[in-house]
């Protein structure tokens, strides 16, 4: 339990990817970090860049065109790293489920570790999805109570 | 002779050990600061040092070995600077140094291969366009004031430099917004989460490589602040207040502008460099010469 591991958990950097969202989960995600959520209390910083994320954020489901892209931000980012899917599409597909061109869920590409529900999420339960990767992530680096 | 010299390596050594400290701790008093003033809590005091340990502990993914060669001489350059400046050496050869470290910087950003990337070392080679004309003429009007470059004459004496250089002073205030990294001359990279370009410079530097140039920067504050404080050199506790206040200013200005364009900035810098610093030289020599 060294320094390191201590402050993995201390300053999760995310980054926030819209696959094919109706952009109602992006709104509430940037939300977290108004004034009135502000997740940096937390070290939480919102990043424009895959190489300097901790934490992806994926809200929509993923169709033919996303999936590449999706797959290929998860592997620029450097490990430790955790995924979030952020509101019923990312998590299963959503009402988009049955579609034509939908994959499904953002797990059909990439591993997930926190399911947040909610058509959109909310700001809070996002913050809670945040809370419960950071807890999974303690957890793997061996610095939980 | 020899306990001198013992003496100055150890005031080197000290200095090189606690500046990250004072500079991580000036970084994170900076985004308190900034979360305030925007209506938010902020994170802890510490922050800054949680992000540094854990850019630590992420794996290496380097897009190029030249890239890691130029970070590291930027760190070697930038202590070289402090070291200069505690030791009271040359002004005019750490500004040289100074200048060196940056496009140590900007060769970094050239050595990758992401567009983002050499946008903002072309970015970054515009900022040192524009302040390392100040530094330089800071230099200049140090040596007309007390007819040496040594750091060491601007200690013994008695006069703060503040008195006769004010129009200097408030060039080289500029200079510190470029170094600080924040606007409206945040052009190549800025300490914000989000910005148009990705993240310029900084694109490809990611995990420890990122904590090198994290750690370079605290240098850097407490290299351009400890400048900052030779305005009043005599007692330096005053020198350090202005410095602490100047830092204070800076927070404030970040936050109440928005970013100019990289010309802009230019003119700005060069206005404030040729102007200021060029009339405050020749008035020097003017006055010295009546006298």
């Amino acid at each position: 339990m060294g320094i390191i591991q201590k402050s993995q958990i201390k300053s999760p950097w995310i980054l926030h990817f819209c696959n094919s969202s109706c952009n109602g989960c992006d709104i509430e995600v940037l939300a977290c970090l108004t004034p009135l959520y502000d997740v940096e209390r937390f070290g939480l910083v919102n990043m424009g860049n895959p190489k300097h994320a901790d934490v992806l954020v994926v809200t929509g489901p993923v169709n033919y065109r996303t999936a590449r892209v999706l797959k290929n931000l998860y592997n620029q980012i450097p490990d430790p790293k955790m995924v979030i899917a952020v509101g019923a599409c990312a998590s299963t597909g959503g009402v988009f489920h049955n579609c034509y061109n939908i994959l499904g869920g953002v797990d059909k590409v990439i591993p997930v570790d926190v399911y947040v529900p909610g058509c959109a999420a909310r700001p809070e339960a996002i913050i809670d999805g945040v809370v419960l990767a950071l807890q999974k992530l303690s957890k793997a680096v061996g610095v939980a109570k | 002779m020899s306990d001198q010299v013992l003496n100055q390596v150890l005031i080197a050594i000290i200095a090189v050990v606690v500046a990250p400290f004072i500079g991580g701790f000036l970084a994170g008093i900076d985004r308190k600061l900034t979360a305030r003033l925007q209506g938010r809590y902020g994170p802890p005091i510490l922050q800054p040092f949680y992000d540094f340990f854990k850019l630590l502990g992420k794996s290496k993914i380097a897009t190029s070995r030249t890239q890691f060669i130029w970070l590291i001489s930027y760190l070697v350059f930038m202590i070289a600077c402090l070291v200069f400046l505690v030791l009271q050496q040359d002004l005019l050869l750490l500004v040289f140094l100074l200048g060196f470290a940056g496009i140590s910087f900007v060769l970094a950003g050239f050595s990758t291969k992401s567009p983002y990337s050499h946008f903002g070392a072309n970015r970054e080679l515009l900022q040192i366009l524009s302040y390392e004309p100040i530094l330089l003429l800071f230099a200049l009007a140090v040596y007309a004031e007390n007819g040496s470059f040594m750091i060491s004459s601007i200690m013994e004496n008695s006069t703060p430099l503040l008195v006769s250089l004010w129009p200097v002073f408030i060039a080289v205030l500029v200079a510190l917004t470029i170094k600080m990294r924040k606007s409206p001359f945040d052009i190549s990279t800025s300490h914000h989460g989000h910005q148009e370009l990705v993240k310029g410079i900084m694109t490809e530097i990611s995990g420890p490589y990122y904590a090198l140039v994290t750690l370079t920067e605290w240098y850097e504050l407490v290299l351009v602040l400890g400048l900052i404080a030779l305005f009043w050199s005599n007692p330096l506790w005053v020198g350090i207040l202005i410095a602490l206040a100047a830092f204070i200013l800076e927070l404030l200005i970040d936050n109440i502008n928005a970013r100019v364009t990289g010309g802009l900035m230019v003119r700005i810098c060069w206005a404030a460099a040729l102007v200021l610093c060029v009339l405050n030289i020749l008035y020097i020599y003017f006055m010295r010469g009546v006298a």
